[in-house]
């Protein structure tokens, strides 16, 4: 099984090798290399999948990468209920999303390049969710977050885009410094980087205080890389990036990376309530601020992008309250119906012209029959409308969180999911039904290619249907299924509400949100502009941008400046100035003795010899 | 009547000394040439010297390397010397400066 799984990684690689080194000649070619090298390891993937689910499990060392004094880092692999979900949502949905590009990078200049950055992402991806220690799952962190940037800047001859490249970058560095500094203390205190080592050891040598820090430094990293408040700030401006990027690496896979983490290190978060705590606290946060930015943006893909920082928020508070299992249910589900969204966006913006303000769509639904109703899935299913996939998930986590005592949290929760309704419908309204807002651009509005709505419908099927695996709620197929290695939460049933209760609240704050959307819809309120001073608030997006810029940018670039006068001109260009001037100096001296007279050379040889006679004579 | 070594050496020194004077002070180049072979005849001097003073042969055998070598020195440098003469038209070696950085 050792070799499958090294299969299932080397493909994407090997994909990315030939595309990206031979791409410019194979064109067309390059397109179904790529989707073949993934479909094979998501083949390969379900075969895994089948395997863990008869009990197997795999734990081994390939070769030992590092090894200094009693320290050991291995190049290793962990399969087990956990990564065996990652594995296959990651590449069935890559799988689709590869299709899909077929169609949408087309006449794209940059086909196989985009391919080779796709493969490369897989890559990338399968390695941290597959690896068996912290070291390698951050190459892998390290990988994701390489492409990400890549992907985002991928039209970089447009300044926006290489500009929200490096925001990603540079924000996700910050998140990565924590995750080292977390990592470091492992190895400080444990010696090991290897989970099973870790999660053995960490009960018995670890105080609640170092558990605390190391669990919260590790967080850090996670919400660079998942977008969590203050860090996710970079993922609205990734969607500068062709859609399908936006579609599988900041809405399915790569954002989820950090709930993944935090999932896997539960052992760390079990042993430190406190980061449990934050962890929850920080994702309702998130959740609730990003679905408010969501209400009033106008922009199809930012919706969405605030919409994925939202619902990575809900997994945040799934995994903060203990429930593990919830949290990766949801990352499992989000990614099929975020996904869907996605692509289902990136098919509007192909039939529109790239154009991306919802002000100017409405009706499309007459015209783009399979889009439309696949979104109205997606957009259900995220709303939490029974039974569609979101429903399931959301539920049990919201359902975990009351059960954990956190009822606070859990009422923010119930609050955001009437807020998740509201925007998703909105978007819905404004940009399939109603009247055209822009003549022009709806007369030449049409359906995409089969090969763009093929993975849309795939997608839509899995959005409605992928719940199922998580029923009854706590009991299904995927609590048992990840019960070993996510450690299922066991909270008593603390009376209060009754869980039939809990589930019609959420179901009404679903219904609660469309209807309102669908009451602005009649009214032609949507999309309307509003001088409301709470709605400016929100269309300047709480102004975080802008405090960031005011309290981080601008210090550093003035420091930095401060510091080019100072320091660089003065002691740095000093010393390399002074350096250059010495050896000219000293240069100037010697060649004084080059005459080029041979008498003189005869001189300087006597005194030379008489000096060394006399030093020599001394001693 | 055995001559005391300390006079040999010392006559040793001094045309030794009055070579390397002459290298250094003459600016001919022929006469420069001839102050070398004075500072090689200087060292067979003294070392024919300290063979007889020491009871050894192989000092004297060292004086037929040095007459060798300075045999065929001369016929290199003279050659040189020439050259030069016909490329400067001058045997002034303060006025060659071919030697310049």
């Amino acid at each position: 099984m050792l070799t499958v799984v090294i299969l299932i990684i080397l493909f994407p690689l090997a994909g990315a090798a030939v595309n990206g080194l031979f791409g410019h000649r194979l064109r067309e070619a390059s397109g179904y290399i790529g989707a073949a090298a993934v479909g094979l390891s998501c083949v390969l993937s379900l075969r895994v999948l089948l395997w863990v689910a008869g009990g197997g499990e795999l734990n081994e060392n390939v070769y030992t990468w590092i090894a200094a004094g009693s320290f050991k880092a291995a190049v290793g692999f962990q399969v087990d209920a956990l990564s065996t979900i990652m594995i296959v949502t990651v590449t069935a949905i890559s799988f689709l999303i590869h299709i899909y590009s077929f169609g949408y990078m087309r006449n794209d200049p940059g086909f196989a390049r985009f391919f080779a950055y796709l493969n490369l992402f897989v890559f990338s991806m399968l390695v941290l969710v597959l690896a068996n220690n912290y070291l390698l799952m951050f190459v892998g962190w390290e990988g994701v977050g390489l492409c990400s940037y890549l992907l985002i800047g991928f039209w970089y001859e447009r300044k926006s885009a290489s500009d929200a490249g490096k925001k990603a970058f540079i924000v996700n560095r910050i998140g990565d410094f924590g995750f080292l500094l977390g990592i470091f203390l492992m190895v400080s205190y444990l010696g090991t980087v290897q989970y099973t080592e870790v999660f053995a050891k960490a009960p018995l040598l670890l105080s609640t205080g170092v558990a605390t820090a190391i669990a919260l430094l590790l967080f850090v990293g996670a919400c660079g890389k998942s977008a969590q408040f203050p860090l996710y700030v970079w993922l609205p401006d990734a969607m500068e990036g062709p859609t399908p990027v936006s579609s599988l690496i900041h809405a399915a896979t790569m954002v989820t990376a950090g709930v993944y983490m935090v999932a896997r290190s539960n052992v760390l978060y079990t042993l430190s309530p406190a980061a449990g705590t934050v962890v929850a606290w920080v994702g309702i946060a998130t959740a609730l601020l990003a679905a408010t930015i969501a209400l009033v943006n106008t922009d199809i893909k930012r919706v969405l992008a605030y919409s994925t920082v939202s619902q990575l928020g809900y997994m945040f508070v799934g995994v903060g309250v203990g429930a593990y299992t919830a949290g990766i249910f949801h990352l499992f589900t989000h990614a099929f119906f975020k996904g869907l969204m996605f692509l289902a966006a990136g098919s509007v913006m192909h039939a529109m012209q790239d154009e991306l303000d919802m002000r100017k769509m409405g009706g499309l639904l007459g015209k783009m029959r399979v889009t439309g109703v696949t979104f109205w899935v997606g957009a259900l299913a995220i709303a939490g409308i029974p039974p569609l996939a979101g429903f399931w998930s959301k539920d049990e986590i919201l359902v975990s969180a009351y059960r954990s005592g956190n009822v606070a949290i859990w009422a923010l929760g119930v609050a955001g999911a009437v807020l998740t309704a509201f925007y998703m419908f909105r978007l819905i309204f404004m940009t399939f039904h109603g009247q055209p807002r822009d003549r022009h651009l709806y007369e030449h509005a049409h359906e995409s290619p089969y090969n763009m709505t093929a993975p849309l419908v795939s997608l839509a099927l899995g959005s409605a249907l992928v719940g199922f695996v998580g029923v009854p709620p706590g009991h299904g197929w995927i609590d048992a299924f990840l019960s070993d290695t996510a450690g299922a939460a066991h909270h008593p049933a603390s009376g209060g509400l009754s869980g039939g209760m809990l589930v019609g609240i959420s179901i009404l704050a679903g219904l609660l949100g469309i209807g309102f959307a669908y009451r602005m819809h009649r009214a032609g309120r949507l999309g309307a502009a509003s001088s409301n001073a709470l709605h400016g608030l929100l269309v300047r997006k709480w102004y975080v941008d802008e405090i960031y810029h005011a309290v981080v940018v601008r210090p550093i670039h003035r420091l930095s400046q401060a510091l080019a006068r100072v320091l660089d001109a003065m002691v740095v260009d000093g010393i390399v100035n002074g350096l250059g001037l010495l050896v000219k100096g000293s240069g100037w001296v010697v060649t004084r003795f080059q005459s080029g007279n041979a008498p003189t050379y005869a001189l300087w040889m006597v005194i030379g010899v008489v000096a060394v006679l006399y030093y020599v004579s001394g001693n | 009547m055995a001559v005391p070594v300390t006079y040999y050496l010392i006559l040793s020194a001094m045309l030794f000394a009055i070579g390397v004077t002459g290298v250094l002070i003459r600016r001919n180049a022929i006469v420069i040439f001839m102050c070398i072979e004075l500072m090689l005849n200087a060292v067979n001097l003294l070392f024919v010297t300290m063979a007889r003073y020491m009871g050894s042969g192989s000092g004297q055998v060292f004086v037929f390397f040095v007459m060798a070598v300075s045999a065929a020195e001369v016929a290199v440098g003279l050659a040189i010397i020439i050259a030069l003469y016909r490329n400067r038209q001058t045997l002034d070696v303060g006025e060659v400066n071919l030697l310049k950085w």
